[in-house]
């Protein structure tokens, strides 16, 4: 069950032809895929296309329907191989994940698939983490498509662009017998708009036809000869196909203006944040007509040089907007005008900036001194307005003749507010790490490792991809290196050589499945590997949405689920295995970590950390609970609290655990000058504040507090004698206390 | 080439600023509706990523009226990403979210107008400081003022707690109030009851955003931080505390809320003796500070020793806990807490760890030093408190445990640890009297080192370990002209981290010491 529903927005997923489709851009390329005559789907979840793998999950049915097959991958690799169904087949086939990090993993099959080439229409929708809020190296997809000759198509950011990419994807494809990159950026991913839809198609050859009738040809396998000819083939016959294929379906715009001697060439994922630079400087209005020409390229790879050279002629110079680095695609242009002769000048990378996002300020800043160079003439005014001159409150209705020479406003960009305020704010505005959620089952884990540690030293802890990455950050600041998802354990493996300490390694359950099972256990058996493997199972993929996997408890009618990571890891020849079901047991964490480091016993010691993921617990439990109560069934809550007159303010409880719902509050006592910890109304109960009060033995100022809604006959009598036996001795003492009281 | 005709229209720009799980994308989702039933085209982004888990996110929506786009026969082209200096609203879902915003430079004075809920909620590394580790929230609230066209500024996180529902309610409110967006009252409810989930409580939420942006000063006011002080009575029942009420109004006027307090703490710790007992201490105080140049210096030291003399005395043991756990205003505070409702019954469990050092500590001294001082008898005992122990303190067995505990109180006297307290104190109190004599300034931070002095069992044993190290500094520190200084410096030095590893370096820096006087305060058991 994954973290969000689609169950609704899928519904949309049947319009027909002519009706509307408005939503986020992650569902408008499943529609895509459906109204192209997709014969199967598959992937691997991972921001920014988890989505996408929960909308086609959440529309099996619709799927099903259409005849249309799809699989969640065991990872990217596999999606990659997945593709080899339209080697031979006429079977149109998507595949999508995030991307670098997932086109890493799948870039062997990639590669194959590239080099035999493809009879139906080979589709990879890779989310391009990239910029504000990603959370992996910074780099591109383009290099892929460059050494693999892949086609790469980015189109401009709108669902239209978007869906009609898919279906040119497709095509492109075929007619080039070439897979095909749709990358896809973070925003877009997450952007909401509209397009007028199609009808779904049903795939024309289906995947069942293809097995009953396989067909094979020696000369698609990537063995010598064939792999020679292969790379003929793609310089012979694919890339020519491919531009013809582009060039006549105009898949790259060209927008018009009226400065006919400079132009601007972006990428197609650009286009909005450019159209807004140029507004901002009073360039263009707000649906995209500018006074600068525009080449937009929505085909990222392969250049197409005749069309740029078209758009460069008569110009003296052009901007490329290229996200990213290397230059890829400045180099290319630099040699397509060199080769051609050609005098214009092409500017790219400076004054726009080698690395980093390209946000909208950055892309006028870069604008904007490109204009002051090379078109001073076309540059506004850009003294800075008087204030409350700046932007008119917008309308909400246009008047009637909206006058031709219409100007846009220029935006002054001088920062108003005064320095020394914002350096003030930079002294108190805290940075906010990710960290665990309240009630996480993982936060045990690494409170019990940071115990382990204060008793027998720091350890060299090599981590992993997923939500226990979290450890590295505060409070806990555990780990020292992550190499990739499902590589924790593989990135121990030179430590294998005697000494003092034992290097311990963390991996979760979505990367053991992924591939840490062979890559890292298997490795780490077969070479008799000395380390602690501590394997944090919490029954979903949880980082990237819990999707189920493998392990998973819950009961999938479309998978198979409740296969013990235990047992895989007893049959790749562990021998010493402690699974402990319920991580909030620290101090028993703590020892099972303290003996893993300490037992004689050779080999890899691996700890497996079991607890329902608390995010999709609490959506499991949430309504059961309050259907209970409501059903008039007895039914009791947990939650947890701290005393605040017996707590001292160390917060030492909080270094150890960090839960959103542990924070700190002013104590009310003159004579407390800390505040005070203090459980808020998010509290679930998990223990693991008490667990770890206990563990490390802090203070005796948590409580937790049971609450029974509907109690029984029982319940209300033993509470009524409770109460009023407590209650006498409670008055008897406050009388004596009062009696010499201020 | 013919020149460009540009279409009339600009698109209202919205930020929407939260932290992961706080509900910003619920709002955006809810504006994004409400414009569209208004007949106006709307764009939102985000970038989730891992900020979902707990850290800072934006979400932004631009948005353009329809009629505006049938004028210009072509959909509009709305940015991905808010741009600085061309947002028209702000909102942030929590306070430093909205100082973020103004950091960013999304927040302009001719522009923007700012909506930042009040309420904190405190990042790890202002929860897990040693000390105080809380950011000023007035240097938001001044930075909104000056950067702001028009800055909304209160609880909006209680307002939606009192409608029992979440903060996207009442920031959808508060929006409506503000009067922002060009769209009705009725706009904002239709929308909220097409999302079908909650609707009612939502509908409550938005009503009291609204109502309060309606009622909003001009301006925002800054946050009172001041910190309670002690009421002083004017009388009292009791000829003996009556005494005591007395003799406190003898004393300099600036340290007499700080004595209340130190006074009905004493007093609650023990009793009238005890008190007296504090309040001799502190006679000897104010009598050192008098001659020393107190009145000259607010009487400094008198006020920081009400603070911690009190709590010096008023130490944290066994005794202390247990009647803590079993008063009855703690019961009526957890049953606020927990929100429990008639006709439930409401259970409590208590997490303690009590080691073999504190049940030594309240036996009778001699007792608590036999077992102290076996070897054979420690390791025999020891076993039995390694674990922590769950004690149910609204049973009757548990109930009877800690009442029985905390009535040991007139026994506390005659305790190990009472021993220990009282030895600690007198060195102490002698350590301040022989500095002031010399250094007043240090003499008032010899007082305030004593604040390391905190929490139970390990925690203490840290904290006392601390403590030490600066007792001796202080007097090593003795006759340098920034004693004071170096000795304030070293308290904060020793607030940086568990163990005072940074104390330590700057204390072998300062004095030239060769190494701590403990390293290892865990107690090796």
């Amino acid at each position: 069950m994954a973290e969000r529903s689609f169950k609704k927005e899928v519904r949309q997923l049947r319009i027909g032809a002519g009706q509307e489709f408005r939503g986020e851009g992650i569902l408008a390329v499943t529609k895509g895929l459906l109204q192209s005559g997709v014969g199967y789907v598959a992937g691997y979840q991972g921001s920014p296309i988890s989505h996408l793998m929960d909308v086609l999950a959440d529309a099996q049915d619709i799927m099903q329907e259409l005849g249309v097959h799809f699989e969640a991958s065991a990872s990217e690799a596999t999606a990659a191989a997945t593709l080899s169904a339209s080697v031979m087949y006429p079977i149109r086939g998507a595949v999508t994940w995030k991307s670098t990090v997932g086109t890493n993993v799948a870039s062997d099959a990639l590669a194959n698939l590239a080099s035999g080439g493809v009879t139906g229409g080979a589709l990879v929708i890779v989310g391009e983490d990239y910029g504000e809020g990603s959370s992996i190296m910074q780099e591109r997809t383009h290099a892929f498509a460059m050494k693999s000759q892949i086609w790469l198509l980015d189109p401009r950011p709108n669902l239209e662009s978007m869906v009609k990419a898919v279906e040119d994807g497709f095509q492109l494809s075929e007619a080039s017998s070439t897979p095909v990159i749709l990358q896809l950026r973070i925003r877009s991913c997450h952007v909401h708009g509209r397009f007028i839809a199609k009808d779904n198609q049903r795939p024309a050859f289906s995947l069942a036809q293809a097995l009953e009738q396989p067909a094979r040809d020696v000369n698609r396998i990537v063995l010598p000869p064939a792999s020679f000819l292969h790379e003929h083939e793609k310089v012979r016959d694919r890339w020519p196909a491919a531009v013809a294929f582009i060039r006549e379906n105009g898949l790259n715009e060209r927008f018009d203006g009226e400065v006919e001697d400079i132009g601007l060439i972006l990428q197609g994922g650009l286009y909005n944040g450019v159209i807004r630079a140029l507004q901002l400087l009073g360039l263009a209005d707000s649906f995209g007509n500018s006074r600068l020409p525009l080449y937009v390229m929505n085909v990222t790879y392969p250049v197409i040089g005749e069309e740029v050279l078209d758009f460069c002629a008569g110009k003296q110079a052009v901007l490329l907007f290229e996200e990213g680095q290397p230059d890829y695609i400045e180099q290319n242009l630099h040699a397509i005008l060199r080769k051609a002769g050609s005098a214009t000048r092409l500017v790219g990378k400076n004054p726009l900036p080698m690395a980093g996002e390209y946000t909208t300020a950055v892309m006028r800043d870069g604008l904007q001194a490109f204009l002051a160079r090379h078109a001073p003439q076309c540059l506004p005014d850009l003294e800075p307005h008087a204030p409350g001159g700046v932007s008119p409150q917008p309308a909400a209705t246009v008047p009637a003749a909206a006058a031709p020479a219409l100007k846009e406003q220029v935006v002054s960009f001088r920062r108003k507010v005064p320095p020394a305020v914002i350096d003030e704010l930079g002294k108190v505005v805290p940075p906010r790490p990710a960290g665990f959620c309240t009630g996480c089952p993982e936060r045990p884990v690494f409170s019990a490792l940071t115990l382990a540690q204060e008793k027998l030293g720091q350890h060299h802890i090599a981590c992993d991809i997923g939500c226990h990455l979290f450890s590295i950050l505060p409070p806990f600041n555990l780990g020292a290196t992550t190499m990739g998802y499902g590589l924790g354990a593989s990135s121990a493996a030179a430590f294998n050589v005697p000494a003092a300490k034992r290097p311990i390694a963390i991996m979760g359950d979505g990367g053991f499945w992924h591939n840490g099972l062979a890559s890292g256990l298997g490795n780490a058996v077969f070479n008799k590997h000395d380390g602690v493997i501590i394997i944090v199972d919490n029954f979903y993929s949880a980082a990237t949405g819990g999707q189920d996997i493998l392990s998973s408890r819950a009961a999938n009618k479309h998978r198979s689920t409740n296969n013990p990571i235990e047992k895989a890891v007893r049959g790749v020849g562990v021998k010493w295995v402690r699974t402990l079901d319920r991580t909030y047991d620290v101090a028993r964490m703590r020892a099972t970590i303290e003996e893993a480091l300490t037992t004689p016993e050779p080999g890899p010691k691996v700890i497996i950390a079991q607890s329902e993921c608390m995010l999709n617990k609490q959506r499991r439990i949430k309504p059961l609970f309050r259907q209970a109560v409501k059903s008039g069934q007895r039914a009791v809550q947990q939650r947890f609290g701290v005393d605040p007159d017996v707590c001292t303010g160390d917060h030492a409880c909080i270094r150890l655990s960090g839960c959103p719902s542990l924070s700190v509050k002013d104590s009310g006592d003159p004579l407390k000058e800390d505040p005070v910890a203090y459980v808020d109304n998010s509290c679930v109960g998990c223990g693991n504040c008490g667990e770890v009060s206990h563990a490390a033995v802090l203070c005796p100022s948590f409580y937790r507090a049971d609450i029974v809604h509907n109690p029984g006959r029982w319940d209300r009598w033993a509470d009524g004698l409770r109460r009023r036996v407590i209650g006498f001795l409670q008055a008897r003492r406050t009388a004596r206390l009062q009696r010499h009281s201020l | 080439m013919t020149s460009t005709a540009f279409s009339a229209g600009t698109p209202i720009k919205i930020a929407i600023l939260a932290m992961g799980g706080q509900g910003g994308g619920v709002l955006a989702d809810w504006i994004v509706d409400m414009a569209e039933h208004a007949g106006w085209w709307a764009q939102t982004t985000s970038v989730p990523g891992v900020a979902q888990r707990t850290g800072a996110t934006i979400y932004y929506l631009e948005m353009i009226p329809e009629a505006a786009v049938a004028e210009a026969g072509r959909a509009p082209v709305l940015a991905m990403m808010p741009t600085p200096g061309d947002v028209d609203v702000v909102v942030a879902a929590e306070l430093m979210e909205g100082g973020r915003a103004i950091q960013r430079g999304l927040v302009t004075p001719d522009r923007t107008l700012l909506i930042a809920s009040s309420h904190r909620s405190y990042a790890i590394a202002e929860k897990a400081a040693h000390g105080n580790g809380i950011a000023d929230p007035n240097t938001v609230i001044s930075a909104g003022r000056q950067a702001a066209r028009k800055f909304y500024c209160f609880d909006l996180q209680a307002l939606a707690d009192q409608a029992g529902s979440v903060i996207s309610a009442s920031l959808f409110g508060a929006l409506a109030g503000s009067g922002a967006l060009p769209f009705p009252r009725d706009a904002y409810e239709a929308t909220i009851s097409r999302g079908g989930v909650g609707v009612e409580a939502s509908l409550r939420a938005f009503r009291l955003g609204l109502e309060a942006a309606e009622r909003a000063p001009r301006e925002p006011a800054l946050l009172d931080l001041a910190r309670p002080q002690a009421e002083i009575p004017a009388a009292s029942g009791n000829p003996r505390t009556r005494a005591l009420l007395d003799e406190l109004r003898g004393f300099p006027a600036e340290a007499q809320p700080m004595l209340m307090a130190g006074l009905q703490r004493v007093l609650e710790f023990q009793d009238a003796a005890y008190a007296e007992e504090y309040l001799a201490h502190m006679r000897d105080i104010r009598n050192l500070d008098g001659q020393f140049g107190g009145p000259a210096r607010h009487w400094a030291l008198t006020t920081a020793a009400a603070r911690y003399v009190a709590v010096a005395m008023a130490y944290d043991d066994v005794i202390r806990v247990a009647d803590l756990k079993t008063r009855q205003s703690r019961e009526e505070r957890v049953r606020t807490e927990t929100g429990v409702a008639n006709g439930q019954i409401l259970h409590t469990t208590e997490y303690m760890h009590p080691r073999l050092e504190e049940i030594c500590g309240t036996l009778p001294a001699s007792w608590g030093r036999a077992i102290e001082g076996s070897p054979r008898l420690v390791r025999a005992l020891q076993p039995l408190f390694r674990k922590g122990r769950f004690v149910r303190s609204s049973g009757l067995t548990g109930f009877l445990l800690l009442y029985g505990l905390a009535g040991m109180r007139r026994f506390r006297r005659r305790t190990l640890r009472h021993q220990h307290e009282r030895a600690s104190l007198a060195q102490w109190l002698k350590l301040i009297s022989d500095t002031v004599h010399h250094d007043y300034d240090l003499a008032v931070e010899v007082v305030n080192i004593r604040r390391l002095v905190k929490g139970y069992s390990d925690t203490h044993q840290r904290g006392t370990s601390k403590y030490q190290r600066l007792s001796l500094a202080a007097s090593q520190l003795l006759g340098r002209a920034d004693a004071a200084e170096q000795l304030r410096a070293l308290r904060d030095a020793a607030l940086a981290d568990d163990h005072g590893s940074r104390l330590d370096r700057m204390l072998d820096g300062l004095l030239g010491r060769p190494g701590p006087i403990n390293t290892e305060p865990r107690d090796a058991s």
